[in-house]
């Protein structure tokens, strides 16, 4: 799908719906970072941004979705502190409602089986963004951060 | 996913020829690493200087390679672009692998050990 610029915003937002399967998110976030807001940002900021949105969106389509793929909409909006995002899908409920906590191993000197090849998604996303809030509203999930201007 | 392999005596250096290791190809990359590394010398090095993204499925699929390796062969890491970089950082994963400038250097190692 095309993402097409929103009419109704003059800040140079964008807006687009698509739906969350894992190809689906890599084309759609390709199509993103060569437009505006993303494609404004410095390198480091454009890096951070792709990865973020990568992390947000592959838990959509893997975890909201696990049942069947479905839409999911992003919204982004730049602003003075850096760009606003919204990510809303219409899947699951978050396990008991909150945000999965991201927390890594304190100790990486353990054997080898040990190490985990997950769980890196959400510590990710919660190094790197601001204000990240999430609600369940209507049956719809509803995600929304700042990805920072500088950092 | 294409790998390119060169084996030489004592190490095995495999690059990825993609620009991503991400969610939808994470599990093609950990098969292909699987049978590239099937045998061969113990020493592997995973050359990501053309990888400009990774995401988490990708990280753990690289972490996965370390694990099917096992114990008594060792995967080190190569040409790691920024924001590549910056993802091994945050999840303080550059701690578990040896990583080299590029896969000459690693192999120049190679070659004096």
């Amino acid at each position: 799908m095309l993402p097409a610029p929103d009419p109704g915003h003059h800040t140079e937002g964008l807006h687009l719906v698509f739906l969350a399967t894992p190809a689906q998110v890599r084309d759609n976030l390709v199509g993103m970072m060569g437009l505006p807001p993303l494609s404004l940002l410095a390198d480091d900021g454009r890096g951070t941004a792709e990865l973020v949105l990568a992390e947000v969106l592959n838990n959509v389509a893997e975890h909201a979705y696990a049942d069947g793929p479905g839409p999911v909409e992003v919204t982004l909006t730049p602003g003075p502190q850096g760009v606003g995002c919204l990510v809303v899908d219409h899947g699951r409920s978050m396990p008991d409602g909150v945000l999965p906590a991201g927390r890594l191993p304190d100790d990486l000197d353990i054997p080898l089986d040990d190490l985990p090849e997950g769980g890196f998604g959400w510590h990710l996303i919660r190094s790197l963004t601001a204000d990240l809030t999430y609600r369940r509203e209507g049956g719809r999930n509803r995600l929304s951060f700042l990805l920072p201007s500088s950092g | 996913m294409q790998l390119q392999t060169q084996t030489r005596p004592k190490v095995i250096s495999i690059s990825v020829l993609e620009d991503r290791i991400d969610a939808a190809t994470a599990i093609q990359f950990k098969e292909k690493m699987r049978d590239a590394t099937k045998d061969g010398p113990a020493r592997v090095v995973l050359d990501l200087a053309r990888v400009q993204f990774l995401d988490s499925s990708g990280l753990g699929a690289i972490v996965a390679v370390k694990k099917l390796l096992g114990p008594d062969r060792v995967l080190e890491l190569a040409g790691l672009t920024p924001t590549v970089e910056k993802v091994f950082r945050l999840t303080r994963m550059d701690t578990i692998f040896t990583i080299h400038p590029s896969v000459e250097v690693a192999v120049s190692h190679a070659a004096s050990a």
